[in-house]
């Protein structure tokens, strides 16, 4: 089973940003950057697929600017075999980066398209969906556990009320969630080696798709802050207060 | 053109975040038609015909919607959509798995996670957890959109009146099977309806000791239980618990925080709650910053003593 993990450059989810004054953005310049947690987790996963000789190629793909090769190298540390960057400076959304990975997907030919459910930047949680109806593939959401058969996988999904299976046929794509895995610590002889592992990078334009933004962003605003609080010294105190001026409970 | 809205229900009736999306939809300005689609789902089309502001229901009654499966679902919204300027659907697991898979068959983008519509073609939404909000303005012909249900009030489920058409669905995909669900039994409230919420962290150090602290406060409260990230993580309670940047996002009119520390990912998911009490040992904490009381302490010693006093 050949398996094709996405992975996307973001600021690090430890990091409080900060916007803009002039609100066109986010600031970001000088910020950690990191491999999106959920991508980490997806990365893993194909990685733990090849250790139990269900998967037999780990292929890892990113859009952006040169500077994702990094995160790139940290898929190739964790275990992947080898790497697709699509290199472009513009504003990505989600439609136009399902349709650059439906071209790579078509290419590569992958039984398993893993990816994170959603992207802690934009918090979009649609990139694996479009591509998998862009595909007509089926789609595992959510997963907390990925179970491969022969010609279909059992996912089990984190839902509103609890837990969800489904059974896709292959090929399918997956998105992670939380609790799939827990990724581990690249070592230092892995991360030595990813240097050495494949990486091709492709102009956009030799995929023939048109990756330009359709929503436009016509400001980024702070959100409004809450008043600051107080400390309360006791119990009695602070039902007092939930009683007689927040009047929460009665 | 009339909007459209997705009900999502149980076949019987409309889940409350339905009621939210149609006062999202009608902030829009047009006509507002709901789509239910469902197996034996007259019920929940009577229902979501009773919502003031409705002016059509649309019925689709076939097995393939029974689990809302989002290849089939995805298929079925995307054929229908034609017809309409705005598709919404609330933005749960099931309108979160389904409506992407719309605006790809349908080449249009998606807006994710609303929580107001500025017009027609311009609405905000929460990007990095809620740390900064977007104004995005969409230009393709169709706009597919979910809705933060807690940001709009729920449109009154009763006094309308719309008339049911029934529709043909657009089959089974064949790709995709459901196999089973494992549902959380509770009585008490859904967390992302109740009033009030009582929450838990990694402090409470164990699923007994969660159970036994909590559950008193959340008895006295008629309260829903949530829980940080941390907690799940350490299985102190199945993941339907979990509040946060990709868990539930609430906004009951009191959240209390035991023993949680306040990650940026937990604060995205509960910030808009009405009031906020946090009961932690460490002064430092962060939840105090977004706390309107803060009790510093042994939650082992606070938390009895909290029930005795209300």
């Amino acid at each position: 089973m050949k398996i094709l993990v996405t992975v996307k450059r973001v600021v690090d989810f430890n990091v409080k940003i900060r916007v803009k004054a002039d609100q066109s953005g986010v600031e970001l310049g000088n910020l950690k950057m990191s491999i999106n947690p959920f991508d980490e987790i997806a990365v893993e996963e194909a990685v733990r697929l090849k250790e139990k000789n269900i998967a037999t190629e780990v292929i890892a793909v990113t859009l952006g600017p040169q500077a994702c090769q990094d995160t790139l190298r940290t898929a190739l540390a964790i275990g992947a075999d080898r790497a697709i960057h699509v290199v472009t400076d513009i504003e990505l959304q989600p439609l136009g980066v399902a349709k650059a990975l439906k071209k790579i997907v078509e290419k590569e030919k992958p039984d398993l398209v893993i990816m994170g459910k959603q992207a802690i930047d934009d918090d979009c949680n649609q990139t694996g969906q479009m591509l998998a109806a862009l595909l007509n593939w089926p789609q595992g959401t959510f997963a907390s556990k990925i179970e491969p058969g022969s010609g279909s996988v059992k996912i089990t999904r984190e839902i509103d009320g609890g837990l969800e299976t489904v059974e896709l046929k292959l090929p399918a794509v997956v998105t992670t969630d939380l609790r799939l895995n827990e990724p581990r610590y690249a070592t230092l002889p892995n991360i030595m080696k990813a240097k050495k592992k494949p990486i091709e990078s492709i102009a956009p334009d030799a995929l023939g798709v048109n990756l330009a933004a359709r929503l436009k962003t016509l400001k980024v605003s702070e959100p409004p802050k809450r008043k600051a609080g107080i400390k309360v010294p006791d119990v009695a105190t602070l039902v007092d207060k939930l009683k007689n001026e927040a009047k929460v409970i009665s | 053109m009339p909007a459209l809205v997705i009900a999502e229900h149980d076949h019987k009736s409309v889940k409350p975040a339905t009621l939210n999306c149609v006062t999202a939809a009608l902030k829009i300005g047009q006509p507002v038609t709901v789509l239910v689609a469902g197996l034996n789902c007259a019920s929940a089309a009577q229902a979501a015909a009773a919502i003031a502001g409705v002016t059509d229901v649309l019925q689709v009654d076939d097995a393939a919607y029974e689990h809302f499966l989002a290849e089939n679902m995805g298929a079925l919204v995307a054929k229908i959509a034609k017809g309409f300027s705005h598709v919404l659907a609330p933005a749960t697991s099931i309108g979160k798995n389904f409506m992407p898979r719309v605006a790809a068959l349908l080449d249009v983008a998606q807006i994710s996670d609303i929580i107001s519509v500025e017009s027609a073609d311009t609405f905000t939404r929460p990007i990095y957890a809620g740390n900064a909000i977007a104004t995005v303005q969409s230009k393709d012909p169709i706009k597919i959109i979910t809705v933060r249900a807690t940001n709009f009030d729920a449109a009154k489920p009763t006094s309308g009146n719309a008339p049911i058409k029934k529709i043909e669905g657009a089959g089974d995909s064949g790709l995709a099977k459901f196999v089973g669900a494992e549902l959380s039994k509770s009585a008490r409230p859904e967390l992302t309806a109740a009033k009030v919420i009582v929450s838990g962290g990694r402090a409470l150090g164990s699923a007994e000791n969660f159970k036994k602290v909590l559950e008193p406060l959340a008895d006295k409260l008629n309260a829903g239980i949530g829980a940080s990230r941390a907690a799940v993580d350490a299985g102190y309670v199945p993941n339907d618990y979990q509040v946060g940047q990709t868990g539930k996002v609430v906004a009951p009119d009191l959240y209390i925080a035991i023993g949680i520390s306040g990650a940026i990912q937990h604060l995205a998911g509960m910030k808009d709650s009405k009031v906020i009490v946090a009961i932690n040992k460490d002064p430092e904490a962060p939840i105090f910053q977004v706390a309107d009381y803060g009790l510093v302490g042994d939650l082992e010693l606070i938390v009895p003593e909290l029930v005795k006093a209300i």
